[in-house]
């Protein structure tokens, strides 16, 4: 990992989601692209106004569920017609229906695990320590009720004053400069 | 799941709890804000004086819980002749008690993953705590059947991996099958439980005072900072995990049904098992959650978040699930004589009326007659007593219902010549009751130590979610937010 130093970003702290999302909305149409928005649960309205729209997790959960299809039936024809072919009461060894059930669960057990794993992974967590818990209000508020913009420093618009003098103008709890 | 129709009782138009307008109860008691909920929930997990009760508590349930410990030490010892399986009785408490304690686990995924998909946000409150009775169950279940294969540190034969012998599973047996039905229902049920759980951890690494504590919840919560992308793939991956719970813990319980009903035994070869199973599973698994609900609500004085509309709710489940299963005694009663088969004739009579015939009216007593003919009233629903009787009610006869199906099919099967009895042991007793000591040892440390309702879920369900449009209205923003 690049060694990072300086200013990472200006946090912005409001008390309302409605807050947040539009002076997110607003910081988006003002051109700053490299923020993002923190809140104790889920708003959509906030992924929007950053326009946050696709995930990959969906994909990764069907290919890891088609993965382990093929993983699970795959190893069950192996098993019992090559590897270690049984007579059972004089069935077929390629008893096709029985083989239903592993392979199902296979199936649901590698979507899942895609799909929790895959889901870290594309949030690059676990990542224990970031910038942002620096910041002297973040970890009051930002898992508990607090709702915050931060205009990241790599965006081409960023600037330590003029950044700060518009986030001010929505009036927020606070603007705190977040170093690394 | 709202119930129509006035309220009998005159003071209920004066109870906060109820929502004048739809004479529903309330999901959550009015009043709450992020900061209040927070506090409540994470407050019982980062308190530092541990209440005497749960310490206690604990100290009964490891007491008791030592029955596994010497159960299970004697039965490596000894073998499972310590046991009463036999034959003609080869499957005794040691199948009925993994069929029962997975089915009370049904219903914590039920909770978990299908209310999730049907957009059912009451389950809010409760889903956390059933997850944990999920996994803890299922904990329970998987020991019986490890044991009940007889040399249990051999117990990954049972598992497919290259091997020096050169042998395989063979996967045409219902008994491989269980073995992944239950693997996987493990594995994601603990993935999604703590997926679930790792915004919670974040919050209370950041409310921690202890650095202990701060480091503990700061490693579980994998540095969880609530960032808005993060959210969107989280939700994403929660539903897609409940998208898959619900196709599994349907599978989970149809594959054990398959154990029995793909034997050529009367009474275990019918069409009816995996629906009927299935019902039956969530049937007791709602009657736990209450068991576990209801002291906890109590306790901890969660009455606001765990309310009369989640205990309403969970009555109503129980009424639908149960009358699933009573349909499926009917259908078995009726199929035995349509039939036509002698075998399945004789079952049924031996299985009313033969010399265990009172375990099946005792079945029929506590999972039909009380539950389902009380449950009707709205007023017994909302009777937290009533409530907490009824769910010990529903178990034992849950618990009978596999004891009657296992025991009966076997112990007088086609030739009278090799017909026995089946009689449990001393040790079949306190193996099981052991493993209700673990159980509950194990839910009262998650209790203790983890957010037993989650937070962000209910942040979610309180008015002050709701976004405005910017711009339009700012002013009345801002007012409303004072």
């Amino acid at each position: 990992m690049p060694v990072h130093e300086g200013v990472y970003g200006l946090i912005a702290e409001f008390n309302t989601p409605s807050e947040l999302v539009h002076a997110t909305e607003m910081a988006h149409r003002a051109g700053y692209r490299r923020m993002e928005c923190y809140t104790p649960y889920p708003v959509e309205e906030a992924a929007e106004a950053l326009r946050f729209h696709k995930t990959g997790v969906p994909l990764m959960c069907l290919l890891g569920g088609l993965m382990g299809l093929v993983t699970g039936y795959g190893m069950e024809v192996w098993v019992n017609t090559l590897g270690y072919p049984l007579n059972i009461a004089g069935r077929p060894l390629f008893s096709w229906p029985a083989f239903v059930i592993p392979g199902y669960e296979w199936t649901i057990l590698f979507a899942g695990l895609s799909a929790a794993f895959g889901m870290l992974a594309q949030n690059g967590l676990p990542q224990l320590y970031h910038p942002l818990f620096n910041a002297p209000n973040f970890r009051d508020g930002a898992t508990t009720d607090k709702f915050f913009l931060c205009l990241e420093a790599h965006d081409p618009k960023f600037s330590a004053t003029e950044t700060r003098v518009f986030l001010e103008g929505f009036s927020p709890v606070s603007v705190v400069e977040v170093d690394h | 799941m709202a119930t129509q129709g006035p309220i009998h009782d005159p003071n209920a138009a004066l109870d906060p709890m109820i929502d004048p307008q739809t004479g529903e109860y309330a999901v959550i008691a009015p009043g709450h804000n992020f900061k209040s909920v927070t506090q409540k929930i994470a407050g019982i997990v980062l308190t530092a004086d541990t209440p005497w009760a749960w310490t206690g508590g604990l100290f009964l349930a490891a007491t008791v819980a030592l029955g596994v410990v010497i159960g299970v030490t004697w039965l490596v010892l000894k073998g499972v002749g310590i046991w009463g399986v036999t034959i003609p009785g080869a499957w005794g408490f040691a199948i009925i008690n993994f069929v029962w304690w997975i089915g009370i686990g049904h219903a914590g995924t039920l909770i978990s993953a299908i209310l999730l998909l049907f957009k059912q946000t009451w389950r809010n409150s409760i889903n956390r705590f059933a997850e944990a009775m999920t996994i803890f169950a299922v904990c329970c279940a998987g020991l019986f059947p490890l044991l009940h294969v007889g040399r249990p540190w051999l117990g990954y034969w049972l598992l497919p991996y290259p091997n020096t012998m050169n042998l395989w599973p063979q996967f045409r047996s219902p008994l491989a099958w269980d073995v992944f039905a239950v693997s996987t229902y493990a594995t994601i049920s603990v993935v999604f439980w703590y997926i679930g759980m790792i915004p919670d951890f974040g919050t209370l690494r950041d409310r921690a005072k202890l650095p202990l504590a701060k480091a503990f919840y700061g490693m579980l919560s994998l540095g969880w900072r609530g960032s808005t992308r993060h959210w969107i793939r989280y939700e994403s991956a929660s539903l897609l995990l409940a998208g898959l719970s619900t196709p599994l813990v349907l599978s989970v319980h149809t594959t054990i049904s398959f154990d029995f009903a793909v034997a050529a035994m009367a009474g275990w070869h019918t069409t009816i098992f995996p629906p009927y199973f299935v019902a039956g599973a969530v049937y007791s698994g709602f009657a736990m959650v209450l068991t576990l609900a209801i002291p906890i609500r109590k306790f901890y004085h969660l009455e606001d978040l765990v309310t009369l509309r989640h205990l309403d709710n969970m009555a109503k489940v129980m009424l639908t699930t149960g009358s699933i299963v009573a349909y499926g005694y009917g259908m078995e009663v009726f199929m035995s004589w349509y039939s036509a088969s002698h075998w399945e004739f004789f079952m049924m009579w031996n299985r009313m009326f033969g010399p265990m015939g009172w375990a099946y009216w005792i079945l029929i007593l506590t999972n039909i007659a009380i539950p389902l003919t009380t449950l009707w009233s709205r007023k017994l629903r909302v009777n937290v007593g009533y409530l907490f009787f009824l769910s010990f009610v529903v178990n034992i006869g849950m618990w009978f219902e596999r004891f009657v199906i296992v025991v009966t099919s076997l112990y007088r099967d086609y030739l009278p010549s090799s017909w026995g009895t089946y009689r449990a042991t001393k040790w079949d007793y306190i193996l099981f009751l052991g493993t209700w000591g673990m159980f509950t040892f194990l839910f009262l440390l998650f209790a203790r130590f983890a957010p037993m309702i989650p937070m962000s879920e209910i942040r979610m369900m309180l008015p002050q979610t709701k976004v405005h449009h910017p711009g339009a209205d700012a002013e009345v923003v801002t007012q409303e937010a004072l």
